[in-house]
């Protein structure tokens, strides 16, 4: 289904509210074009998750990692384009830990993404408003 | 009291050997860039493998150019965090066998703490000629000047750490003892540049690259808000959403734009640290950290600081990026206290201030 949110704080609390809800192992696919909103979701999520840190962008180091209610790894593929490169990095390890596994430009893991992950998808309508497709819902 | 100290938290492998706290004796510092450019960025996993082709080059290189032997030093140090687990592991192992073979302590550093010491750091070019060595016109770039008091190393100052990875304002108040008063609560400012130079199509790492561009465009051509510069955000720091802002312009002069974004960036960075300096009380400032070599940066808070009669430190250009210099530095003060780490020190990806 689709929500819709008019400002940065009202996707804070679609995440948290996502975040609340999930259950270990499950891995989230974010994608969306450079400023949609995907980190500031994903602060929700950690939010809902009982993250006390901030939750910072992860481009620089590709992962982190928090500690919620579960823990909490948050991947960023923004910087890879080669299959082969996501491979080495060793994220399907990640997908075995009993966390929670948010990864942002989850489109470049092409067939590495489980099929198990859930999709979520943002759409930039204007300055302020977002469409957030969840496949699951 | 001589020191080798080796940094591989992230893509620059780098060993240094200091003199007495003081004297740089060698700096070297081998970086991955070529292999990471073509990535935008670093790739973890290269970057191990290189830490480990780099190492023992990188610390035979140091001690020849310093002129001294391993059984010449008195201890090790090493980063140990924060950084890339696997880069930081490269550099652990090799002071830690080290130290073991050699009989002599080892010292823990924080990466940080490195950056806010390279402050204390002399100019290369203004030290007198090693042995052998015939001049430093490589380092051209640095006015050549005599040895000078740097201020001092008095407490307490507030400094302002920025590079790729890290954002934060942080009050020293003595050797090991700080408190942080800010952060970013996204992107790291150094990403923000990145972001913005490869959305541009730019290239990589886009610090120098706008830096360099800025120079010939309008800085007030376009007008980005300064984020989170309300009070009621504190000392923190967010540069995701002037990205975001940068991203949505279109039919702009890019030079224009580069210009603008850094002035706003730049801003938005001396603001938030005249304003903690002036809430504290405190008339020092200094910069660290990748980032602190901006030249608009530079230029800038040394203009504030003349301004607001502050007193600002800005660490040698060579020693703004990562080195292994600044953790030797940082070492000295933690040798003065017999602060050694055991040889079971463990890298941590996400150590504090």
């Amino acid at each position: 289904m689709v929500k819709e949110t008019n400002s940065a704080r009202e996707t804070i609390k679609l995440g948290k509210n996502l975040g609340s809800n999930l259950k270990p192992g499950e891995i989230l696919a974010l994608s969306g074009q450079l400023g949609a909103g995907k980190t500031t979701l994903i602060q929700g999520i950690a939010e809902g998750l009982g993250v006390k840190d901030y939750v910072t962008s992860p481009t620089f180091i590709l992962i982190n990692e928090y500690q919620g209610r579960l823990p909490f790894y948050h991947i960023d593929l923004y910087r890879l384009e080669d299959p082969e490169q996501i491979e080495e990095l060793g994220i399907s390890e990640y997908f075995e830990k009993d966390g929670i596994v948010v990864i942002e430009w989850a489109e470049r893991m092409g067939e590495q993404l489980p099929e198990s992950a859930k999709q979520i998808k943002i759409e930039v309508v204007d300055e302020n408003k977002r469409k957030i497709w969840l496949s699951w819902e | 009291m001589k020191l080798l100290a080796i940094e591989t938290s992230c893509d620059e492998t780098a060993a240094a050997v200091l003199e007495d706290g003081k004297k740089v004796l060698s700096s070297v510092v081998a970086s991955q860039n070529e292999f990471h450019k073509k990535y935008g960025g670093i790739v973890p996993e290269v970057a191990s493998r290189k830490h480990i082709e780099a190492i023992n080059p990188v610390i035979a290189e140091a001690l020849e150019k310093a002129g001294k032997k391993f059984k010449d030093l008195d201890a090790v140090a090493v980063t140990y965090g924060p950084g890339l687990v696997g880069s930081l592991l490269v550099g652990l192992c090799a002071a830690k066998a080290l130290a073991w073979s050699l009989k002599k302590p080892l010292i823990g550093v924080n990466h940080l703490e490195g950056h806010i010491y390279s402050n204390f750091l002399y100019p290369l070019s203004s030290l007198p000629l090693n042995k052998g060595e015939m001049s430093r016109a490589n380092l051209s770039r640095v006015p050549s000047r005599e040895p000078r008091d740097r201020g001092g190393i008095s407490f307490p100052f507030i400094c302002l750490i920025v590079s790729g990875g890290h954002t934060l304002l942080v009050l020293m108040k003595d050797h090991g003892k700080y408190e942080t008063l800010g952060r970013t609560r996204d992107d790291a400012v150094g990403e923000a540049y990145d972001k913005v130079a490869r959305f541009l199509n730019l290239g990589y790492p886009g610090g120098p690259i706008i830096d360099e561009l800025a120079k010939k465009g309008d800085p007030h051509a376009i007008t980005f808000k300064k984020p989170m510069i309300e009070e009621s955000f504190g000392y923190d720091f967010s540069f995701s959403g002037i990205k975001t802002a940068v991203t949505r312009l279109s039919g702009v002069k890019i030079e224009d734009l580069a210009a603008s974004f850094q002035q706003t960036v730049v801003e938005t960075l001396i603001d938030k640290l005249i304003r903690a300096a002036f809430d504290k009380g405190i008339g020092r400032v200094a910069l660290a950290g990748g980032v602190s070599a901006n030249s608009a940066l530079r230029q800038q808070l040394k203009e504030r600081g003349e301004k607001d009669g502050l007193e600002v430190m800005l660490p040698p250009l060579e020693y703004s990026t990562d080195n292994a210099a600044m953790i030797a530095c940082a070492a000295y003060y933690k040798f003065k206290k017999k602060q050694f780490a055991a040889l079971d020190l463990k890298p941590i990806a996400s150590l504090k201030i």
